[in-house]
């Protein structure tokens, strides 16, 4: 620029400056001055002050500390000059931030130049106020910068740039804009035919419905209007388009802002929309000039963000899918990089997984690409699409991939390459290996949750131990082992090395040796545990070694005067404890089984990964795992028929006799006995880290129904006597049918019906809008139920699978019926189980309402005030939000109240509704067609009346809104079947022989049945 | 600043965060489109700064330390974005220069990465075939420009056209506003004379 010598000079003195420090000093030099000219000379010319400013943005710009002649610039605003207010607003907006004391000063010379009549003045101030206004300006500014946005006298030049401006306060504090207002005055804005007033309003629009669509439904044709004009080039002008495309910043823009409506519902609107899209998606081919290239990509991808978000139909998703299936093997990084991204959000879409999973080779050849960016794209891709089906070529990708790469993704390379192994397995070794190799690997980046996992694996797992101790027997063959592999290895051995003890290299003495050579290497912390395996080895030597006695000794004796609390004690204790011979077997058996918990490695990522929303995790938690590691699991696995199975052997077994072991030998572990020392107790420490939050393991409710099941034979083989005329009659239901089904909708197992001759238990489990219940199916008698037929009549938002039922029920036997659920929409209708069998000559049957209820779909959500307010304020009004006064709900006082909502999984969340007597609750409803939906509830007491509230509901569906309000108002009025009585499911007397229940005709119909039902 | 304490944080097991207290002037960034734009040379220097969120003093030459360590670092032929904080980065060379801007990560990059090169176009029609020379002594030229194209992180004009035209009359402003104070000193000179 002419004529600003000094500042040029200034310039080319810093360039000329050989280094850091020479350049430091010239800086300080120049700060010097300008600190006392500003000092001294109050009668700066302009041109001076102006000067040095500039100077002043420059070092400040070069990284230097500007403490001073804020106020200089600030001052220059207010200048009577437009070269002189030109550099006072451009140097203020660049030295200040919004929350800049000095920036107070300026409000009202700013103000005074956006009301003032000059133009140009008004374009600094708009820019300024943008750039860095903050909440106090919001509250001044806001009417006066509307003004200029609606104006009809004002130039698009201001306009514009008010627009953007207005989209600053709105963030600032949303307030200033109401929707109620603005609305109509935003759907005029959208008319414009200025493309950069169009493109700053676009902006604002989206601002403003990001925060909350309500109110501008109308904008949306608007939008699609836009669209098809640009898509189709109409009436754009030249100077609009960019390398032949019309304005792609005005295409994306529009697009995002249609993102933030729900859904479209107008058919038309929607068509056109569609059609504009569906142009995008053909029509958008690679071309070699980048620009033009990267632009139309650009709202190409934009385009596929809309279709996702709209859940197009399905032939439009797999055309997506095969778009981004192109776009991964490209050339053009930019391009594979936005196409991983997105196949990534794609997965949240259920029939795109498995087109996607053709892909996997490509994805798998990404990981090696030189570019860091996209490697971690193509890491988190193939974390979102691992299932069941391709675990075990992908981990294997990870695990080979883990070795080459940088150290900065390793940690979590490795914590994932763990978690999908245990999740999908296809078998128990398999994941054995992989952890050990992960171990071999990576040692140090394999945290200690991972290896305590599979130790829990091996210990609950027998057929797994004699496996997994001859694999850490060879990796102790390798010369240099990583401290955690010697950990793992001498946990397995020490438990269950004995097993090896035929093979050759195996027997104690051998193992110890090995493990020995190791104690020199190790730290402290993994002494302790060497230890316990010494002491374990030398209890399972068969027949006892005397040598190796004397070895182990020699090393407890060693230890006993160690520094460390932890060894001297274990040493000690190891060493008297030996001696005692056969007292040792008991102390040192081998350790019970853990109960089983959800993996704390997966809440490690869910807890790192909380703020990621679209995050793979969340993808992940909706999956089904493999079922070979399903640990205790009393149940079947899927789709093979249930074996008939006597209650003593049937799977519960496996937890009763864990917690027998626990209780039976509470000293059986000596580590534990020493839990109190605060040092590296591997069991103890275990046991926390695999268990916490976790809840124990139900086992009430299945010993009851054994113990019920064990008082009452007598009972029934005296009633096996009566005639067999009378029998039809008597055959009545033990408790009330209606009162266990009431009881099953808040928890997940126990009696769901019962007569002298059966009994009939659930145990259900819910994942999402999956839900897996057990029928136990027991026969109470010592003569067998015979003609035993189950149908299910399910309601039409639910997909109900019963595996087969056997013909016939064996005396004083238990038969497992493993039953699918899945949840396709929102609603109150129940399922209905048919259920008969024949004893004797007389055929017994109930309809059993199943506890497959809407509750069953909600998972326990807990949110925060920053959390809960802004999605409750966004959800306004019906069909989204519903109210309504409930009259004669059964009085119960507040934390009774919360009690139960607790108990159907809406979580009240305590202190957000500042008035004490109203709870405010949220959970998440799972179906397939709603996504996870979040819902909220507001309960509205008064303390003089409790026997009436105000329920307010919200969510993003409004037949879920609605479901779940009269679902809640079921549970709060006094008799819970009040609303929707069902007639309680009475056994029929039984049938004449020759008609049994046909199931085809009634599987035809179940509309019908149920219509008579209710 | 020194504070004894400089905030007060309850956060949960789960990582819920349940009370916060600052008593340091810390910043809260918010959404917006585009965070900030940074201008890097070849050698590291810094060559034009516009922060459109909050930033303080002190983080803002953390951001760009750090930044223009992974930037410089990236070889060729690799994508235009890293993943950084949380956040996008999307660069792009141009000769001895590198421009970044910073956006959300649910944000469309190629969309920025055309801001970008529409911001270079601009500049590159006004200096005429710009340099990075050009952008060193004429810093100033390079913010009234941007400032033209971009406001609160937002593209506030996509024609080159309009731009230019608004540029140019702003330059005769600041010309003519010099020329009547020469003409003005020249008066005064010539009456004291």
């Amino acid at each position: 620029m002419s004529g600003m010598r000094g500042l040029s000079v200034f310039i080319s003195d810093i360039r000329n400056c050989q280094n850091k420090e020479a350049e430091r000093l010239r800086v300080d030099k120049e700060l010097g001055n300008i600190r006392t000219c500003f000092k001294n000379d109050k009668g700066l010319t302009p041109y001076k002050k102006k000067k040095y400013v500039w100077k002043m943005l420059y070092i400040h710009m070069l990284g230097y500390d500007v403490d001073f002649g804020h106020m200089e610039a600030v001052s220059l605003i207010s200048a009577p000059k437009y070269p002189e207010k030109q550099v006072g607003y451009i140097v203020t907006s660049c030295l200040l931030n919004e929350n800049h004391d000095f920036l107070r000063l300026a409000i009202n010379a700013v103000r005074n130049d956006i009301i003032g009549r000059n133009e140009t003045y008004q374009c600094l101030a708009l820019t300024l106020v943008g750039n860095i206004g903050g909440r106090e300006f919001a509250e001044s500014l806001a009417p006066d910068v509307q003004k200029l946005l609606i104006s009809s006298s004002c130039r698009p030049l201001v306009r514009k740039k008010a627009a953007l401006c207005l989209l600053r306060l709105f963030r600032k504090n949303p307030d200033v804009v109401n929707a109620d207002g603005w609305a109509d005055r935003m759907a005029q804005l959208l008319d414009e035919r200025d493309l950069g007033v169009l493109t700053s309003s676009m902006s604002l629009l989206v601002s403003l419905v990001s925060n909350d669509y309500e109110g501008y439904s109308s904008c949306l044709p608007k939008c699609v209007k836009i669209l098809e004009r640009l898509a189709r080039n109409q009436d754009v002008p030249q100077e609009y388009t960019y390398y032949g495309i019309p304005s792609p910043w005005l295409q994306v823009k529009t697009m995002r802002a249609l993102q933030y409506f729900p859904t479209i519902e107008d058919p038309s609107t929607r068509r056109s929309l569609f059609e504009v899209l569906q142009r995008i998606l053909m029509g958008t081919d690679v071309v070699k000039n980048v620009n033009k290239n990267n632009a139309s990509h650009a709202v190409l991808f934009e385009a596929l963000s809309l279709v996702m978000h709209l859940n197009a139909e399905k032939e439009m998703m797999s055309q997506c899918v095969a778009l981004l299936g192109k776009f991964i093997s490209v050339r053009e990084p930019n391009i594979r990089y936005l196409g991983l991204e997105n196949m990534t959000r794609m997965l949240m879409i259920t029939d795109a997984q498995d087109i996607i999973k053709k892909h996997q080779p490509q994805i798998i050849t990404s990981l090696k690409d030189p570019d860091i960016s996209i490697r971690r794209r193509a890491l988190d891709l193939l974390y979102g699409m691992c299932d069941v089906s391709n675990a075990k070529g992908i981990v294997e990708e990870l695990l080979q991939y883990l070795s080459t790469a940088e150290f900065s993704m390793r940690e979590e390379l490795s914590l994932k390459a763990a978690i999908l192994a245990e999740k999908f397995a296809p078998d128990l070794s398999w994941y054995v290996d992989v952890i050990l190799q992960l171990i071999d690997n990576a040692g140090d980046f394999v945290s200690d949750d991972i290896w305590f996992r599979v130790v829990q694996f091996v210990t609950n797992n027998e057929d797994l131990q004699p496996y997994a101790a001859s694999k850490v027997r060879e990796y102790m063959d390798k010369i240099a082992i990583h401290e955690t592999m010697v950990k793992v290895s001498a946990y397995i051995l020490g438990e269950y090395g004995h097993l090896l003890a035929r093979r050759p290299g195996c027997s104690a003495r051998e193992l110890f040796g090995i493990l020995h050579e190791k104690l020199l290497t190790v730290s402290s912390p993994t002494i302790p545990l060497l230890l316990s395996t010494y002491a374990k080895l030398l209890m399972h030597a068969q027949p006892p070694d005397i040598e190796l006695q004397k070895q182990i000794w020699n090393v407890f004796k060693k230890y006993e005067s160690s520094i460390d609390v932890e060894i001297q004690q274990r040493a000690v204790e190891y060493f008297e404890l030996s001696k005692k011979g056969a007292a040792l077997m008991d102390v040192l058996a081998e350790m019970p089984k853990f109960p089983e918990r959800q993996s704390s490695l997966i809440k490690k990522v869910e807890d790192v990964e909380d703020t990621a929303d679209q995050s793979a995790i969340k993808l992940r938690a909706q999956q089904l795992p493999s079922n070979a590691l399903v640990l205790a699991d009393p149940q079947p696995v899927n789709g093979t028929p249930p074996p008939l199975k006597v209650p003593s052997i049937s799977g519960i077994k496996l937890d009763n006799e864990s917690a027998s072991q626990t209780q039976s030998q509470p000293n059986g572990d000596l580590s534990k006995a020493q839990s109190q020392i605060p040092s590296a107790d591997l069991v103890g420490e275990m046991v926390d880290s695999l268990a916490i939050e976790a809840p124990p393991v139900d086992m009430g409710s299945h010993q009851r129904v054994y113990r019920e099941e064990d008082g009452i034979p007598d009972e029934v083989d005296g009633t096996a006597i009566v005639p067999i005329g009378d029998q039809a009659n008597k055959v009545e239901p033990i408790g009330n049918i209606t009162e266990r089904f009431n009881a099953l909708c808040l928890k997940d197992s126990g009696v769901l019906y019962e007569d002298p001759y059966i009994q009939i238990g659930v145990k259900a489990e819910w994942r999402g809008h999956h839900g897996r219940l057990v029928l136990f199916l027991g026969n109470k008698v010592t003569s067998p139920l015979t003609s035993v037929q189950a149908l299910i009549l399910p309601p039409a938002h639910l997909k109900l699978e019963l595996s087969l039922v056997p013909d016939t029920i064996p005396p004083r036997a238990q038969v497992q019926c493993p039953l699918e659920v899945m949840n396709i929409r929102p609603s109150r209708d129940v399922a209905v189980l048919d259920f008969s069998y024949k004893f004797g000559t007389s055929m017994v049957s109930a309809k059993l309402r199943l506890p497959a209820v809407l509750n069953k779909f909600l998972q326990p959500l807990q949110l925060t005030s920053e959390e809960f307010f802004p999605q409750w304020r966004s959800l306004s009004g019906p069909p989204l939000k519903l109210q309504e006064v409930v009259r004669g709900v059964r009085p119960l006082s507040l934390p009774e109240m919360e009690n139960l909502f607790n108990s159907f999984r809406v979580t009240i969340c305590p202190g957000l509704d500042p008035n004490p007597n109203n709870l405010v609750a949220s959970t998440t409803f799972y179906s397939e067609n709603t996504r996870p939906m979040l819902c909220l509830a507001r309960i509205e007491t008064d303390p003089a009346d409790r026997t009436q509230l105000r329920l307010t509901v919200a969510s993003g569906d409004s037949t879920l809104t609605f479901e779940l309000k009269e679902f809640i108002k079921e549970q709060l009025i006094a008799i819970p079947m009040g609303s929707r009585a069902l007639v309680p499911a009475v056994p029929v007397p039984a049938a004449p022989l020759a008609q049994p229940p046909s199931p085809a005709v009634d599987a035809n119909d179940p509309g019908a049945m149920l219509a008579g039902l209710l | 600043m020194y504070f004894q304490i400089h905030f007060v944080l309850l956060v949960s097991r789960q990582g819920k965060v349940r009370l916060t207290k600052w008593y340091s002037p810390y910043t809260q960034k918010e959404r917006s489109k585009i965070h900030f734009v940074l201008l890097v040379s070849r050698q590291g220097k810094v060559r034009l700064t516009k922060w459109y969120s909050p930033y303080t003093q002190k983080e803002r030459s953390k951001v760009i330390r750090e930044l223009s360590g992974v930037i410089l670092n990236r070889g060729p032929k690799l994508c235009n974005f890293i993943e950084w904080r949380g956040y996008k980065v999307v660069y792009k060379r141009y000769a001895s220069l590198y421009f970044c801007m910073c956006i959300d990560e649910a944000d469309n990059e190629l969309e920025v990465l055309e801001i970008i090169h529409h911001y270079v176009e601009i500049l590159d029609r006004y200096f005429g075939s710009v340099c990075e020379l050009d952008l060193i002594f004429n810093f100033h030229k390079a913010y009234y420009i941007l400032d033209e194209l971009l406001i609160a992180g937002e593209l506030q004009e996509s024609s080159k056209k309009t731009v230019a035209r608004i540029i140019s009359a702003q330059d005769q402003l600041v010309e003519a506003a010099k020329e009547e104070a020469s003409s003005i000193s020249n008066i005064i000179a010539q009456a004291t004379k």
